[in-house]
């Protein structure tokens, strides 16, 4: 496996796996809010702190995790300049009337930082859980608004298949791009000016083949008869175990913390 | 009496006494989109009986994928009728009681696989059944014993091999517990391991649940695994009987564009060579018996 991506789910044991999808979600939600509203260095250094044990608790396999870091390295490259260049404050150099300022280096920090929180914190949570566990997750916490008569239950089918799909159509990217590859074309190597149309003749195929495979579905699912999502029922059943009450608690407990922290400091 | 009723009644008569599947003057065309119309089925009388195990063959565009999809109702017939278990596939009602006692396999491995492990994609089927969470378990548990899958039901299927998908696929349609299983040419993107475990699959469903299999296929190997076999041509059944029968209408074979399986293939050239060989050998196993 290369990169944590939904859907590249692996089965395993640790706690972190066995938790409810629901206090996970929950639980990802909060750690990637509370860098927003808690910006003090304490505060941050128990958050990245929390959220390192949390990686080291699931098992995920490190060069995984640093693979997928580096797909935002140029996404966090221009947030860092960005905020380099445009947070007033004391100039420690200015070039053409630009200046880069003492706080523009701290907020730049603290926009990767936080991007890297949120990386490695839905990394985290599609790493422990089966994408059947999220979409079932997401379904039972949108339930109440099935009551509204929005269609939950169809967007959780929806975002069953979605995910499911997701390492197929990652394999045949892969497989075209060494197609293309093999004649010649530039898309993994070269400069960058000349990759981009290299990926071209890379998605017109791509997309060719997904509603290929989108029409075969259709007709496998009507074949074992599907009909609607709301007859359906499920496989899984989720129940809250002592074990996810002690890790609501627990998260709810570092996020009390936090607020008290930055209280205290003002 | 109403026209629906008249269909009621007669599926109460026919339980049981009837073959399971019946297809009377089944015709279909396909409409093309500047007009026009490909006439795909050409008035197809056909019988199935509960537990046989049917090869069709046939060259490409004769017309098997269409025929298999009239059996569960995937399409409707332009003319004639098609009766599944005493029901008519043409009765809205009846599709889904239809569906549950025919499960059907396509080719594609990948494209049929709907959910992100083994068991919940076998789960699928009886799921649409509304069936609650123990009895899904049994239902999952069991298919994939049956296939052979146990140990990787919790396997996504990009960790999988072609022949795991399609038995994976099978055990989809075992699950809803169908009198019947249809699979349209479902090894030809297996490798031949593949191929071989799918295969001894369906013939242990065949005798040992007593499970109806009616298998489409391009390898006329495979359709001698079969107890009966069936050849398409343009539309049209024009041969039906056991695989003997069939390949030992020599010259006809080559006129609808259908080779001979390898066993019949060796035997022939051997004969040329001047060995004396018995007539009929269709498997390998039995040209081995007859060579020592
Ligand atoms: N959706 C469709 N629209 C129009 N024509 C179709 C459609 N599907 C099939 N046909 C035509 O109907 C005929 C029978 O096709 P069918 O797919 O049933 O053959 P087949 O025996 O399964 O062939 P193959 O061995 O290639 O799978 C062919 O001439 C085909 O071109
Ligand atoms: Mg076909």
């Amino acid at each position: 496996m290369s990169l944590l991506l939904p859907g590249m789910h692996v089965a395993g044991g640790t706690p972190l796996h066995r938790l409810d999808p629901r206090v996970k979600m929950g639980a990802s939600l909060l750690l990637m809010v509370l860098p927003f509203v808690a910006p003090s260095l304490p505060s941050n250094l128990l958050l990245a702190g929390f959220v390192v044990a949390l990686a080291i608790l699931s098992a995920v396999p490190l060069m995984a995790l640093v693979r997928t870091l580096r797909v935002v390295v140029w996404t966090g490259i221009f947030m860092f300049v960005f905020r380099l260049f445009t947070t007033p404050g004391t100039p420690l150099l200015t070039v053409g009337g630009i200046s880069v300022t003492l706080q523009g280096l701290g907020a730049g920090a603290v926009q990767i930082y936080r991007l890297c929180l949120l990386v490695v914190v839905s990394s985290l949570l599609t790493y422990t859980t089966s994408p059947a566990q999220l979409a079932h997750g997401v379904e039972a916490v949108l339930e109440p608004l099935a009551r509204l008569g929005l269609p939950v239950r169809e967007f959780a089918m929806v975002l069953t298949i979605a995910l499911r799909f997701v390492p197929t159509l990652f394999e045949e990217i892969e497989k075209i791009v060494k197609a293309q590859e093999a004649r010649g074309a530039l898309i993994r190597t070269g400069p960058l000016w000349k990759r981009v149309p290299g990926w071209v003749p890379v998605f017109v195929p791509l997309f060719v083949s997904a509603f290929r495979r989108a029409e075969d579905l259709a007709t496998a699912m009507e074949a074992r008869g599907f009909r609607s999502a709301h007859q359906r029922t499920h496989l899984y059943r989720l129940h809250l175990t002592r074990h996810d009450l002690a890790a609501s608690l627990l998260i709810l407990a570092l996020g009390a913390v936090i607020l008290f922290v930055e209280w205290r400091m003002g | 009496m109403s026209k629906k009723q008249a269909l009621g009644n007669q599926a109460l008569e026919s339980q049981g006494a009837r073959p399971f599947i019946e297809l009377r003057a089944l015709t279909h065309a396909y409409a093309l989109e500047g007009g026009g119309e490909v006439r795909a089925l050409q008035g197809i009388d056909l019988t199935i009986e509960r537990g046989e195990f049917v090869a069709l063959v046939g060259p490409n565009g004769s017309g098997k994928s269409t025929l298999v999809r009239h059996l569960n109702g995937l399409l409707l017939p332009t003319s004639g009728q098609v009766w599944v278990d005493g029901l008519l596939t043409a009765h809205p009602s009846s599709l889904w009681k239809i569906r549950e006692r025919v499960g059907m396999v396509f080719q594609n491995p990948e494209n049929q696989f709907v959910a992100s492990t083994v068991e919940e994609d076998v789960a699928f089927g009886p799921e649409n059944l509304g069936l609650p969470p123990d009895e899904l378990r049994r239902r999952v548990d069991d298919a994939l014993k049956l296939v052979g899958l146990t140990e990787y039901a919790t396997h996504p299927p990009h960790m999988l091999s072609g022949g795991q998908k399609q038995r994976t696929a099978i055990a989809g349609a075992l699950a809803t517990r169908p009198a019947c299983i249809i699979l349209d040419e479902p090894t030809s993107m297996l490798d031949p391991l593949g191929r071989r475990r799918t295969l001894e699959t369906l013939r242990s469903l065949n005798q040992d649940q007593g499970i109806t299999i009616l298998l489409v296929t391009q390898s006329m190997d495979e359709a001698t695994a079969a107890e009966r076999m069936l050849v398409m041509v343009r539309g049209r059944v024009v041969s039906d009987g056991t695989p003997a029968e069939v390949f030992g209408q020599g010259q006809r074979l080559r006129e609808w564009g259908l080779g001979l399986p390898s066993a019949l293939e060796i035997a022939d050239r051997l004969r040329e060579r001047g060995l004396n060989l018995p007539a009929g050998l269709l498997t390998v196993e039995q040209l081995a018996s007859a060579l020592c």
